[in-house]
């Protein structure tokens, strides 16, 4: 699906200005930090706020064009949306939620037929809480029973406006499997606004970075989550690499899973998956260290094989950052955050091979997600 | 001594009718009041304050004014209905909407504004025109609003003294309202009637009053 998105949204103090072409398909994610005009973007795609200048198109129908006077509302757009808040109807149950969208779902929207009833509810778990008001559910609840009753609206594009920032870290994780089963299960493109890092990174196909009302980078996740903009959203504290392993298997003796990594191993608490499931995996750069060699007696079960691509230190602070490459796989790249001191008392240099070290722990079973596509 | 009853059940048509026409122009009004962005938003709204804090005579003396078979208004409506608007019930109809107008806007306007943009456009990005999502989701929500605005335009109307006695006069079975019926019965020194209607009129404000406030209770406004 074909979204071409040409806007400007100035308000006192900020200015929105986007010109992309953008291939959805699965989950596009777009990443800012608050104030970067992530949700002005979502909320002008949608029709819910009109641009000073807006052309934007869907597979080649127009949506807005105000140089022609074009402006559907948002109720002719055929776009669903799932609020930060969720904005269930309060005067409705949770069934009364799902049918007023079932109501009035469009019959054939750019050739999709509207998802069978009965299967929504199963995807999204509905079935126990159809009975219930809004006012008694979780906010995980909330959100399942509304990106439901978006779903049941039959969109073409599913719009979601970081659904999971009211969230607690346990329900985020609750979350994020039935989101990312959606372009699988529904046939249906969504794209994710968020700032935080780790759901992208579970989440994400494709990556868009808005910085101060801009695109700064956009690409693949794996590759524009390394990159500095991707940094610059979520914070030194956070930063980062995605690694693409594959579920080796599981030692059920001590609750740990090996995965695979382009050959070499690593170990790391009970994955639910199996064997041969490809996994993404999240490491931030203050989990790994740096050693010249492999060390034994430590309890760091995962020393992975890698070389130093580059080391970017700061000028009068403490710490540095090396980026390295791992050995039998170029394209799988850690970061390290570790002390300008240790820098120049290990003598580290870009090309020399060294010993990444990661505490089986520092793998959060949270930010695991499997790749799809 | 027999006790008229014409004047109860003429008050209680009057508010009745008012009120359902208040509700019908007093909707679109409060909507608009609500949403708007426009400059004028504060002119409109001052105008239709004005009844809270003119003295009745103020407001009777101007609708007696325009309701003259004379003026253009008047003879509008004369030529319509073959009736005039002074000392008539539609007259009466006419003040009461105006005189009861920010008991009922002003409800409806604040219950809007709680329910504000957000369901709208839920409901918009789920395929709802704007009239069917003012039907089915705003309304609901404002059901409190509705019920305020009902119970206090009708009781207001319910008290409603100088305007009827400047444009309506005092006729039995068309314009002689409670209030007027217990002044003339006061003016004659009839007391135990004037009693009868006033303490008939203390309840059953009373008592609608204690039921809002119960029905507030048991439907408390729903939480986002």
């Amino acid at each position: 699906m074909r979204l071409a998105i040409a806007l400007t949204v100035r308000r006192p103090g900020f200015t929105l200005e986007i010109d992309e072409t953008l291939e959805l398909a699965g989950i596009t994610a777009v990443m800012g930090a608050s104030g970067s005009g992530k949700s002005t973007l979502l909320r002008a795609l949608a029709g819910l706020d009109t641009p000073q200048r807006a052309r934007i198109t869907l597979d080649g129908a127009l949506l807005a064009d105000s140089a022609a006077g074009v402006n559907l509302p948002p109720h002719r757009r055929g776009i669903g949306y799932v609020f930060q808040d969720a904005r269930l109807f309060t005067h409705r149950r949770v069934l009364g939620n799902l049918l007023f969208a079932l109501q009035r779902a469009r019959p054939a929207n750019g050739g999709r037929s509207p998802p069978a009833f009965d299967e929504v509810v199963v995807a999204l778990d509905l079935a126990p809480l159809l009975d219930r008001r809004p006012a008694g559910l979780s906010g995980g609840e909330r959100q399942r029973v509304a990106i439901a009753r978006a779903l049941l609206a039959n969109p073409r594009l599913l719009l979601l406006d970081e659904p999971l920032s009211a969230l607690d870290l346990k329900r985020k994780a609750e979350l994020l499997p039935y989101i990312r089963a959606l372009p699988g299960r529904f046939g249906i493109p969504l794209i994710y606004v968020s700032h935080a890092v780790e759901e992208v990174a579970q989440l994400a196909d494709e990556v868009l970075i808005l910085a101060a009302g801009r695109v700064t980078a956009r690409g693949e996740a794996h590759a524009v989550l390394e990159r500095p903009e991707a940094e610059a959203v979520s914070g030194h504290f956070e930063a980062g690499a995605l690694l693409r392993v594959s579920v080796l298997r599981h030692i059920p003796d001590y609750a740990l899973t090996e995965l695979d990594l382009a050959g070499q191993r690593l170990t790391l608490p009970h994955i639910d998956a199996a064997p041969g499931t490809p996994v993404r995996l999240r490491v931030r750069a203050r989990d790994v260290a740096i050693a010249l060699e492999n060390i034994e007696g430590t309890s760091i079960r995962n020393q992975l094989a890698a070389r130093v691509l580059t080391i970017d230190a700061e000028p009068a602070g403490a710490y540095a950052e090396a980026l390295l490459e791992l050995a039998g796989a170029p394209t799988q790249r850690l970061r390290a955050r570790i002390t300008r001191e240790s820098v120049e008392r290990l003598r580290l240099r870009p090309g020399q091979p060294v010993c990444a070290l990661i505490k089986a722990v520092s793998f959060d079973r949270r930010e695991l997600g499997e790749r799809h596509g | 001594m027999g006790l008229d009853l014409g004047p109860v059940w003429l008050t209680l048509r009057l508010a009745a009718v008012a009120v359902v026409l208040l509700l019908l122009v007093g909707t679109p009004l409060a909507w608009w009041l609500a949403h708007t962005r426009s400059r004028a938003k504060p002119l409109i709204e001052a105008i239709t304050a004005l009844p809270l804090v003119l003295p009745p005579t103020v407001l009777g003396f101007y609708l007696l004014v325009l309701f003259a078979p004379g003026a253009p208004l008047g003879a509008a409506w004369l030529g319509l209905t073959g009736e005039t608007l002074t000392f008539s019930f539609s007259g009466l109809v006419l003040a009461s909407m105006l005189y009861s107008l920010p008991f009922v806007v002003q409800p409806l306007q604040g219950a809007f504004e709680a329910v504000g943009r957000g369901p709208l456009e839920a409901a918009a990005v789920l395929g709802a025109r704007p009239l069917d999502a003012f039907f089915t989701v705003a309304s609901p929500l404002a059901a409190r609003g509705y019920l305020t605005a009902a119970v206090l335009g009708f009781a207001h109307t319910l008290g409603e003294f100088g305007v009827v006695l400047m444009v309506g006069g005092n006729i039995p079975g068309r314009t002689r309202v409670i209030s007027i019926a217990i002044y003339e019965q006061v003016e004659t020194l009839n007391f135990a009637a004037a009693h009868v209607l006033s303490a008939g009129l203390l309840a059953f404000s009373f008592a609608v009053l204690v039921l809002v406030y119960s029905l507030n209770r048991r439907f408390p406004v729903h939480a986002a």
